[in-house]
């Protein structure tokens, strides 16, 4: 109730900030003031393409983050049903950063609830035996406690065949029914190196919405990544977790001297420029040019995102 | 009374060790594989001397308990038997009973000798067949389990429709069609014989029933003839599933009574107890028979095997119509963690598959000819539907006969139960130029990684020296028809190093973009 009633009252300050800033300046620097790195200053717009926060604990980023984007009632409505869906692909702990932080994961479904959502669903496709990642990633046990619905996707049954028209080699594909029966998604993947895909953040992690991953790695990986991106159904919110990510030997990572803890929070609803921004700060770890990522720039040719941070209205917020 | 007792306990095992087979949802913790540990066999070839104790100290004392209460075999039959009696009478031809028959003790002591001597030849196939444990572990295995899978699924299909997820959908996969035909002739073949004539399994083949019938004939509570109450009326005999009871001569074949108590149960006249033996009538021996191992001769066999396998397994790689691709072939097969070995694996299992049941991964299943002959049902790594999970030990934490040795988790990581082989041609980034490193993205170890290849590409790197052997790069490679990547076993486990890696402090003070 706490967190309900400041977080209406930061939306209200907000909605008061902006009024107010809008009246008085009209000169246009109403830019510079978004594209402040001080937090204290512009409090809530909900205008802006992307938001970036560094430094803080997952929930409190993803609060910071989510009330600058303009509260998840701009996302969730009422009665919705909803699906979040983290990485949960290995059997490994939260240090280890192979899956999404149970954390964050645990907070988007409370927020999720407050909004007004009807049920939240949780799951992934994973990689390892999928009771153990479901376990030990400790996302099972958060998100029950948080109150959303934990459902397997093992079989080949829990999918169903859909078009992509868009498509340019991957033309169908088996997408778990969750996703296809749910009202709005949320794409929560974490920040990673990976080996053939060179890096996996959002986009990637639509492989754990399909079965047949497979005809992914046999048939032009890079290009089914940006291909199954192009669903109609496209998440509300990619949130990339960026808490703790690997730097080198990923998706799943040798040991702890694979991770950075890093602190940092991105999101948007572009799911180019949201993975655009993550490999940038991944770069400052280990250098990654965006070139050997390819699929964020297939993905831009689907006309799926803007790989030009630029051109969008970014913030930044330092905790 | 003693029946009823005898009755709840042998239930109570034979149900708990019945359903810790089932059990693919980990209900049951795993304590309960001592129920697996405490059969005799297992204890005998794990060389526990406290559970090996234990049972002859019981048998010397009570009989043949194991046999009444322990295996799960010999309830197995007393369920059938029993089932054979509630044939309604109309179905009935004749009145069930059973009939005083002389012992088969040539049989007995042939058949025993034989497993004896196969197994000191190293053929412990022979071993796995004849061990009641063993056999009922094969049965529960191929036969309970898929049906148990298969109630689930039902209830999962109609509780999903519901949206309740309280049920999940497991895979039902087969396992070899040459252990599911011995279990089913085992099924098939006991359960005749028990619905005929009772324990006749345990009496004339079981090599554990003869070795503790042995033993039982030394032990001091035996059931005994009240002579002055009998009077030879016969019932005892019509109810002993043993048919250990002459009647007539108040005499009972201790090497087959399994002390079920049945006689004690139906008799009238109180002409039958439950009491020590008096001393005066004969001396307690206790002798234990000693199982002695032939090093030399078990190497030699063992090298035949070996031999064998190699001969058998000799099958060239063959360059293939297809392309420039390159057919591959397992030629040694991937013993399962806690294996140590291949010949410690063939000279302890009792191939009960319990590792089978209990592996969450799918990727254990009994061999067919892949160890030789004697490794016959034996367990071997496959991976089909799944590689070996990293951090899991369930298979040597189960095992109740030393085949397999529990590891701790990080010996786990360090065992090499088998060794990584990239075959090029195959591979997706060579033939088609396009980003893969599925098997890197596997790979726990980095015994595959990927490195610089054209472009912006990364192709295989294989380092068989720090390879476990899981297998989760060959389950994962998208190559068809053949993959790119796989696991070759190694006939005997090598022990990996690794160097300590430390977390390296990096501070990440902007947002780099």
């Amino acid at each position: 109730m706490d967190r309900r009633k400041f977080l209406r009252s930061l939306a209200l300050t907000g909605a008061a900030t902006v009024g107010g800033t809008v009246a008085v300046k009209e000169d246009g620097s109403l830019g510079i003031m978004t594209q402040s790195v001080n937090a204290q200053s512009s409090r809530v717009t909900g205008n802006y393409d992307l938001v970036a926060v560094l430094g803080g604990e997952p929930e409190v980023m993803f609060r910071r983050a989510i009330a600058e984007m303009g509260g998840m009632r701009k996302f969730i409505k009422k009665g919705d049903k909803v699906v979040v869906k983290p990485n949960i692909g290995w059997d490994k702990s939260p240090e280890l950063a192979a899956n999404t932080n149970p954390k964050l994961v645990a907070e988007v479904i409370k927020q999720c609830f407050r909004a007004g959502a009807k049920e939240v669903t949780v799951f992934d496709h994973t990689c390892d035996d999928w009771r153990k990642c479901y376990t030990n990633s400790g996302i099972e046990a958060a998100a029950k406690a948080a109150g959303a619905k934990v459902v397997p996707a093992h079989r080949e049954s829990y999918y169903k065949r859909v078009s992509l028209p868009k498509g340019k080699r991957l033309k169908t594909t088996k997408i778990h029914e969750a996703i296809l029966n749910c009202d709005k998604w949320i794409n929560i993947p974490i920040l990673k190196n990976h080996g053939g895909a060179q890096m996996t953040i959002s986009m990637k992690n639509y492989m754990g919405i399909v079965w047949n991953r497979g005809y992914f790695h046999a048939n032009n990986l890079q290009q089914c990544i940006a291909d199954v991106c192009t669903y109609a159904k496209r998440p509300v919110l990619n949130i990339v977790d960026a808490y703790r990510l690997m730097k080198t030997r990923g998706p799943r990572g040798k040991s702890a001297a694979d991770v950075v803890l890093s602190k940092a929070l991105f999101m948007s609803q572009d799911i180019v420029a949201v993975d655009t921004a993550a490999v940038r700060f991944f770069s400052q770890v280990r250098n990654m040019p965006l070139e050997k990522v390819s699929h964020i720039s297939k993905a831009q040719d689907h006309k799926l995102g803007n790989m030009n941070l630029r051109k969008l209205k970014v913030k930044r917020v330092k905790i | 009374m003693l029946k009823k007792i005898r009755v709840g306990v042998s239930l109570a095992i034979f149900v708990l060790i019945t359903f810790y087979f089932l059990d693919f949802a980990e209900l049951l913790p795993l304590k309960f594989s001592f129920l697996a540990k405490i059969q005799f066999l297992p204890a005998l070839l794990s060389l526990n001397v406290v559970i090996l104790a234990s049972l002859v100290v019981l048998t010397l004392l009570f009989g043949r308990v194991y046999c009444s209460s322990i295996c799960p075999m010999g309830v197995y039959q007393d369920v059938v038997a029993w089932l054979s009696k509630k044939v309604p009478k109309k179905l009935r031809k004749k009145r069930k009973r059973y009939t005083y028959s002389s012992a088969k003790t040539i049989l007995r002591w042939v058949v025993l000798g034989a497993t004896l001597v196969a197994f000191l030849f190293g053929f412990t196939f022979l071993v796995g067949l004849l061990d009641p444990y063993g056999a009922y572990g094969r049965i529960v295995t191929h036969f309970f389990r898929p049906a148990y899978l298969a109630g689930n699924n039902v209830l999962q299909a109609v509780f999903t429709s519901f949206d309740n997820y309280t049920f999940y959908k497991v895979g039902i996969y087969g396992l070899g069609v040459f252990s599911f035909v011995v279990a089913l002739i085992t099924l098939l073949v006991i359960g005749f014989l028990a619905w005929k004539n009772g324990r006749t399994y345990c009496n004339t083949i079981c090599p554990v029933g003869t070795t503790l019938g042995f033993l039982s004939k030394f032990s001091l509570f035996k059931i005994q003839f009240e002579e002055n109450n009998c009077n030879s009326c016969g019932l005892c005999t019509m109810n002993c599933k043993a048919s250990c009871i002459n009647s007539d001569k108040m005499e009972i074949d201790y090497s087959r009574c399994v002390n079920c108590f049945n006689c004690i149960d139906v008799c009238n006249r109180s002409a039958m107890k439950y009491a020590p033996v008096s001393f005066k009538k004969k001396n307690i021996k206790e002798v234990a028979p000693k199982r002695e191992f032939d090093e030399s001769k078990r190497r030699f066999l063992s090298a035949t095997v070996v031999t064998t396998v190699a001969a058998t397994g000799i099958i060239a790689q063959k360059t293939t119509g297809i392309g420039l691709k390159k057919e591959v072939k397992r030629q040694q097969a991937i013993a399962p963690p806690g294996a140590l070995s291949v010949d410690n694996l063939q000279n302890k299992c009792v191939s009960c598959h319990l590792c089978v049941s209990k592996c969450p991964s799918h990727v254990i299943k009994p061999a067919f000819l892949e160890y030789g002959l004697a490794g016959m049902m034996q367990p071997k790594l496959y991976f089909d539907h799944g590689f070996c999970n990293y951090d899991c030990t369930i298979c040597g934490d189960v095992c109740p006969s030393g085949a397999l040795v529990p590891l701790s988790k990080k010996e786990k990581h360090t065992t090499q139960m088998g060794q990584v082989h990239f075959v090029l041609e195959n591979c997706i980034v060579y033939y088609d130029e396009t980003s893969c490193g599925a098997c890197s993205e596997h790979c726990p170890t980095q015994a595959v990684s990927m490195v610089p290849y054209k472009g912006s590409l990364t192709i295989p790197r294989i380092k068989p020296e720090i390879c476990v052997g899981c297998g989760g790069c060959e389950y994962v490679c998208p190559a068809i028809p053949y993959k790119a990547i796989y696991v070759e076993g190694v006939s005997v486990h090598n022990k990996l190093e690794f160097e300590h890696e430390e977390q390296e402090e990096v501070v990440i003070e902007d947002f780099g973009f």
